[in-house]
C-alpha cells in the first residue's frame, strides 16, 4: 500500500505545527502592519484634516478679493512625522488663487465645514490629500473658496512598516522555537508507541504473554487488537504443539509394539531374504520412533518456552553429567569425549530441562554423524560474561551449509543420509538458544569435522 | 518718488514670481554670472555645479577635491538664487549639484520633486534640522549679524545687543543714521526675504524695526558683500542682516567694522546642497557632497571658504543662534499671495511718513 519510505507520524506531526507556526507568524505581520496602519492614518488623517481645515478658516474676503493666510507653523507640522513633502492649493471654481495648480481633485464638490480625504499621485509622490471648501462673500455673492492640502506619508508608511518588522521578527522567533518544542513534543506524544513496540521486540521467540505495558487511551485500541491477535496465535500454537505431541505419543507406543514384534518374528525366522526386510523394518520403526520422540520433545521445548522455569543452574556439573551419560553410546561407537571445563562453577539462570534438551541433541547430533573410533572435543569457556559451549566432531562436516539451513525443522544435512533421525535436533537446540536468549551456529571446523556453538548469556 | 520705486520693482517681481511658480510654461532663460572650470582639460570625468556663493569662495575647497581626483574637472556655475531655480525647473538645465544659501527655494525644489534622493558619506552626522529627508543636506550655517563701523562706538554710543537696544539707537540719533543705514531689500534678494519673513515670525519688533528703517532713509541691498563693502567706506554705519560669512571672508583686521550677534535671536541660514534629478552625473554630485561633510571638507570650508560648517555645539554655546527651519513651511514664504501680501506690509511699514 505504501511505497518508498514509510510515513514517519513523528515528522508529519512536526510538519503541521511547524507549518502552523509559520501561519501565524504571517498573520501576525500582516494584522499588525494592518492595525498600524489603520491607527497611523487615522491620526495623520485627524492632523491634515485640522491644518486644511485651519488654511481654510484663515481665508478672508477683503476688496482685493480673497487674503490667503498661510501660516509657516501649519506647513511645518505637517511635513514634521516623516519630514514630508507637501502640496496645496486654493481655487475658487478650479482658477486657481495660490499653490499648485495641477493638485490632484476629488470629481465631487469640495464639502464645507468637515474635510474630506482623499489618495492620489503627484510629481512621483503618493498623495493624501484633503480638501474643504469655505464660502466667502466676493463682491457681493458667497463664493466658495476650496481648499487642497495633501503630503506624503513615507513617515507613517516606515512607523507601520517597522512596527510590522518588529512583529514579524517576533513571530519568527516564535516560528524557529516552535521547531524544536514541537519535535520534542511530537517525540513525548509518541514515546507510548515505542516503549510498547520495545516491549513486544525484547520477547522471546515464544514469549505468547499479552501486552500489559500502560498505554494512553488512544492506544488502547492498538493494544487490545494485538493482544487479541496474540490470545489467538497461541491459541492456535498451542492447538498444533498439543496434536503433535499427541500424534508422537500416539505413534510411538504402537511403534514400541511393532518393535518388539518384528525382532520376535526375525528371531523365529530362519529365511536370510526374510530376516532382511524384517531387519529394514524395525529400522523404520525405530527411525519412525526416534522423530516421534524427537517431535514430542520439539513440542514440549515449545511449550516449556512458553513457561520459563529460571533457576540458578551450575552448567560446568549439568556439561559434565551430560556427557557422562552419553559416555556409555560413545564407546559402544568406540568414540572418545574429550571434555574441558573452566576450573570454577558456571552459574547460569535457566530453564534445566531447556538447556538438557539442548545439550542432549548437541551431543547426540555429535555421536550419531561423526564416524567410529573418532574423537568429540567438548568445551566450555567463559568468554565475557557469557558461555560458549563447544561440540566438535571429526565427521564429515557440514560442507559449507548455512547454520540457519541446518536448524530448519526437518532438514537434514549432506552426512545425514544413512543415519536415524528427522531433522528436529538442530532445530531444538536453535530455539533453547533463542528462548534463553543465546545463539546458536554450526560451522567446518579446521581440519575436518563440525564445530557446533551454543553461547548462552548468563542470566 | 521711493513710493513708485518700490511699486514699479514689485509689479517686475510679481511677474518673475509668477513665472517662477507658474507649473507650465515654456522654457525660462537664467542668468549665469560667472561661468569657472577647474582642473584639467583633458580630465576624463566631470562635475557640474550651479551655486549662489562667490566662486572664490568654494575655489579652495574645489581646487584640495581635484588635487585628489584628478582625473575629474568641475565646472563652477555662480547665479542668483531665482536663476538657480529657473535653470534646475524651467529651463530643465543639467547640474550634478546646487549648492544654495536660498533655503526656500532648496526645499521648494526637493518638494516639488527635482531633487533626487540621495545617501551622502557624513550625512549621518548631520542633526536632524540641518538636512530634509534624503534629499537636503546642509554644508555650512551662517549667521545673519548687524554690522557696526567703528565711528558709531566712537560717538560714544554702545554697541547694540538686541533688536530693542538697535531700535532706541536709531531713534534716538536720527540725524546721526539718516540714510546711512542699509539692510537686504526683501523685493530683490532672495535671502533678503527670507531673512525678513523669518524675522517677522520671530519677533514683533520687526515691524517697528521696518517702520524706523523706513524713516530714516534706510538703503536697501541686493547683497552681503555690497553692503558690506558700503560700511568699511563709512558711507553706511550699520547694516543689518549681513552674513556673516562674507564679513569673516571680505574684513581685514583693522577695517573699523565689527560684526555683532544680535543676543535676542540670531538667525542663522542654512547653505545646502542637493543633486538634481536629472543630473548627468548624479554619483560626481554625492561625491562632492560627501566631501563637504568629511571632516577634511568641513575644515576646508571653515578655514579656506571662511564659511562655518554645521555644528551642533555652536548652537549649545549659543543659545542665541537660531536656525531657519529647513522644512516645508518654507514654502509659504515663496507663496505667491502671501509674498505680495508681505511685501505690501513691508513696504507700507517701510513708508510711514
Amino acid at each position: 500500500m505504501f511505497s518508498g519510505q514509510p510515513r514517519s507520524l513523528r515528522r508529519s506531526l512536526a510538519i503541521q505545527l511547524v507549518v502552523l507556526a509559520a501561519v501565524l507568524a504571517i498573520g501576525l505581520y500582516l494584522a499588525v502592519l494592518y492595525s498600524a496602519q489603520r491607527a497611523s492614518q487615522a491620526t495623520m488623517d485627524a492632523i491634515l484634516g485640522a491644518a486644511t481645515l485651519s488654511m481654510a478658516s484663515n481665508l478672508r474676503a477683503t476688496d482685493q478679493g480673497v487674503r490667503i493666510d498661510l501660516s509657516p507653523s501649519t506647513l511645518s507640522m505637517l511635513s514634521a512625522t516623516g519630514q514630508e513633502r507637501l502640496f496645496y492649493r486654493f481655487a475658487i471654481d478650479g482658477q486657481v488663487l495660490s499653490g499648485y495648480q495641477d493638485l490632484p481633485v476629488l470629481a465631487l464638490p469640495s464639502p464645507a465645514v468637515t474635510p474630506v480625504f482623499y489618495d492620489g499621485s503627484y510629481r512621483g509622490a503618493e498623495l493624501r490629500l484633503a480638501t474643504v471648501s469655505r464660502a466667502l462673500m466676493l463682491d457681493g455673492t458667497l463664493t466658495p473658496v476650496q481648499v487642497i492640502v495633501g503630503h506624503t506619508r513615507d513617515g507613517q508608511r516606515r512607523i507601520a512598516a517597522q512596527l510590522a518588522q518588529n512583529a514579524a521578527i517576533f513571530g519568527l522567533l516564535l516560528f524557529l522555537l516552535s521547531i524544536p518544542l514541537s519535535l520534542v513534543s511530537a517525540g513525548n506524544l509518541l514515546r507510548p508507541i515505542r516503549t510498547i513496540a520495545q516491549a513486544v521486540g525484547r520477547r522471546g521467540a515464544h514469549d505468547l504473554r499479552p501486552v500489559r505495558q500502560p498505554a494512553p487511551t488512544e492506544l488502547l485500541p492498538l493494544v487490545g487488537a494485538l493482544n487479541a491477535f496474540i490470545a489467538r496465535l497461541k491459541a492456535a500454537f498451542h492447538h498444533t504443539e498439543t496434536f503433535l505431541a499427541e500424534a508422537a505419543h500416539h505413534i510411538r507406543t504402537p511403534l514400541a509394539t511393532l518393535r518388539s514384534e518384528g525382532e520376535l518374528l526375525l528371531r523365529t525366522t530362519e529365511d536370510d531374504s526374510q530376516r532382511q526386510h524384517i531387519r529394514r523394518m524395525i529400522r523404520s520403526a525405530d527411525e519412525c520412533a526416534r522423530s516421534a520422540g524427537q517431535l514430542l520433545e520439539h513440542a514440549t521445548i515449545l511449550y516449556r518456552a512458553e513457561q520459563l522455569e529460571q533457576t540458578e543452574i551450575d552448567l560446568r556439573t549439568l556439561t559434565a553429567r551430560m556427557v557422562e551419560r552419553f559416555r556409555t553410546i560413545a564407546e559402544m561407537r568406540e568414540m572418545s569425549f574429550t571434555l574441558s571445563l573452566p576450573d570454577t562453577a558456571c552459574p547460569i539462570q535457566a530453564d534445566q530441562v531447556l538447556l538438557e534438551a539442548a545439550l542432549r541433541n548437541l551431543l547426540d547430533n555429535a555421536i550419531k554423524y561423526a564416524p567410529s573410533e573418532t574423537d568429540i572435543h567438548v568445551t566450555l569457556t567463559q568468554p565475557g560474561t557469557g558461555y560458549r559451549l563447544c561440540v566438535r566432531d571429526h565427521g564429515p562436516g557440514i560442507g559449507g551449509v548455512p547454520t540457519a539451513q541446518l536448524v530448519r525443522r526437518f532438514q537434514r544435512g549432506l552426512a545425514a543420509e544413512h543415519i536415524v533421525g528427522a531433522g528436529l535436533g538442530l532445530t531444538i537446540v536453535q530455539e533453547v538458544a533463542e528462548t534463553l536468549g543465546g545463539s546458536f551456529s554450526i560451522t567446518d571446523a579446521t581440519g575436518g569435522g563440525a564445530c557446533a556453538t551454543l553461547e548462552l548469556p548468563q542470566g | 518718488m521711493r513710493n513708485t520705486r518700490i511699486a514699479t520693482r514689485l509689479g517686475a517681481l510679481a511677474l518673475v514670481l509668477a513665472q517662477i511658480l507658474a507649473q507650465p510654461g515654456g522654457a525660462q532663460s537664467f542668468t549665469i554670472d560667472k561661468d569657472t572650470w577647474f582642473g584639467a582639460p583633458q580630465a576624463r570625468q566631470t562635475l557640474e555645479i550651479i551655486a549662489t556663493a562667490d566662486t572664490e569662495l568654494f575655489a579652495p575647497v574645489i581646487n584640495a577635491y581635484i588635487a585628489q581626483n584628478p582625473d575629474l574637472r568641475i565646472r563652477y556655475s555662480e547665479a542668483p538664487s531665482i536663476d538657480t531655480h529657473i535653470a534646475i525647473t524651467e529651463a530643465g538645465a543639467q547640474f550634478d549639484l546646487v549648492i544654495s544659501s536660498a533655503m526656500d527655494l532648496q526645499i521648494k525644489l526637493a518638494n516639488d520633486g527635482f531633487a533626487a534622493p540621495i545617501a551622502p558619506s557624513g550625512a549621518e552626522s548631520l542633526p536632524d534640522w540641518a538636512r530634509w529627508r534624503d534629499l537636503v543636506f546642509s554644508v555650512a550655517q551662517e549667521p545673519a549679524v548687524l554690522i557696526v563701523h567703528d565711528s558709531v562706538l566712537r560717538a560714544g554710543h554702545a554697541i547694540p545687543r538686541s533688536r530693542h537696544d538697535l531700535i532706541d539707537l536709531l531713534r534716538e540719533n536720527p540725524q546721526m543714521f539718516d540714510g546711512r543705514i542699509g539692510t537686504y531689500d526683501p523685493v530683490t534678494s532672495g535671502v533678503g526675504y527670507m531673512f525678513a519673513t523669518q524675522d517677522a515670525r520671530a519677533t514683533d519688533s520687526f515691524w517697528r524695526l521696518s517702520e524706523v528703517l523706513g524713516r530714516l532713509n534706510a538703503r536697501l541691498f541686493c547683497c552681503s558683500f555690497d553692503m558690506l563693502e558700503a560700511v568699511r567706506a563709512g558711507e553706511l554705519l550699520m547694516a543689518y542682516n549681513v552674513i556673516g560669512s562674507y564679513a569673516a571672508t571680505h574684513l581685514d583686521a583693522d577695517d573699523p567694522v565689527h560684526l555683532i550677534e544680535l543676543q535676542d535671536y540670531t538667525l542663522t541660514l542654512l547653505r545646502t546642497a542637493l543633486v538634481p534629478i536629472n543630473a548627468r552625473a548624479p554619483q560626481q554630485g554625492v561625491d562632492f557632497l560627501s566631501f563637504m561633510l568629511s571632516e577634511q571638507g568641513r575644515r576646508l570650508i571653515a578655514e579656506a571658504a571662511r564659511l562655518p560648517p554645521v555644528d551642533v555645539l555652536e548652537f549649545l554655546n549659543a543659545p542665541h543662534l537660531r536656525p531657519i527651519q529647513l522644512d516645508p513651511g518654507l514654502l509659504t514664504g515663496l507663496d505667491q499671495q502671501i509674498r505680495q501680501q508681505f511685501l505690501n506690509e513691508w513696504t507700507a511699514a517701510m513708508e510711514q511718513p
